[in-house]
């Protein structure tokens, strides 16, 4: 076994046992109680229908109290399609 | 890319209208059902998507040209911005909000009637501010964008194909 092996399978059993361990904490899946549940959660789930009206909780995180995040994925969006014009454009001959 | 055959566009044509109307569905009831701006805008891309397979990357190009699907995404991203900075803008006329960037201004007032109910579970689509004006914006930003970034590659494998 070379050098190169060797990190690499040292790599893959640091990240192997991280997954594991985060995987060992997760939140017990369809138990929704005060103590499982973190704080923000249930703050979003509480408040969301009485503060932004928006039934659906999902849009009202990303457009309402997650503004910022949207800005920079449409900036993103914005960046790749005019990279692609760019790449793509019709030269006069 | 040159077109298919008549078979694909017949059945094209049946299923392109009810793509549309799915996609611009998801678009409007962003606040209501699962789904937004992105979403529906995708699904709308998709099917402009099927359009250009169907017809080929020259007939579609004599409809629309780039630069105008360019324009309609600046107008989604101006628009996008303008809504968050009209937060902040929308104190100077009515001092009884509170002014914030992304601030849901349109939400629990009675001076404008758009969009301005609250409560849990009405479902109605009078409801949650301004949140379907950026699902709008949004929707058309993404239609606009990635139907130009399709059409610009395959209008630029024409030239692999001699025509």
């Amino acid at each position: 076994m070379n050098k190169r092996n060797f990190a690499a399978v040292i790599f893959f059993a640091i990240v192997g046992a991280f997954l594991l361990f985060t995987a060992l904490m997760m939140h017990p899946f369809g138990n929704f109680n005060e103590e499982n549940t973190p704080e923000m959660d249930e703050y979003i789930i509480d408040n969301t229908q009485n503060e932004t009206g928006a039934d659906n909780g999902v849009t009202a995180v990303v457009f309402d109290y997650r503004g910022f995040d949207t800005l920079g994925e449409a900036t993103v969006l914005f960046t790749a399609v005019a990279g692609v014009i760019l790449v793509f454009r019709r030269l006069k001959k | 890319m040159s077109g298919m055959s008549r078979i694909v566009k017949t059945i094209t044509n049946v299923a392109f209208p009810i793509v549309l109307i799915y996609g611009l569905y998801v678009i409007a009831h962003g606040h209501l059902t699962p789904g937004g701006g992105f979403q529906g805008g995708a699904v709308v891309a998709s099917g402009l998507a099927m359009l250009l397979v169907a017809y080929g990357s020259i007939w579609v190009i004599g409809k629309v040209k780039e630069k105008q699907l360019s324009i309609l995404e600046s107008i989604g991203a101006i628009g996008f911005i303008g809504l968050a900075f009209l937060g902040i803008l929308m104190v100077f006329i009515y001092s009884s909000f509170q002014g914030n960037f992304f601030n849901n201004f349109l939400i629990n007032q009675n001076e404008i009637p758009l969009f301005n109910e609250i409560g849990a579970g009405l479902a109605n689509i009078n409801t949650a501010g301004v949140i379907p004006l950026m699902n709008f914006a949004v929707g058309l930003k993404v239609i606009a964008g990635l139907f130009a970034i399709v059409l610009v590659m395959a209008y630029a494998t024409r030239i692999k194909e001699g025509k």
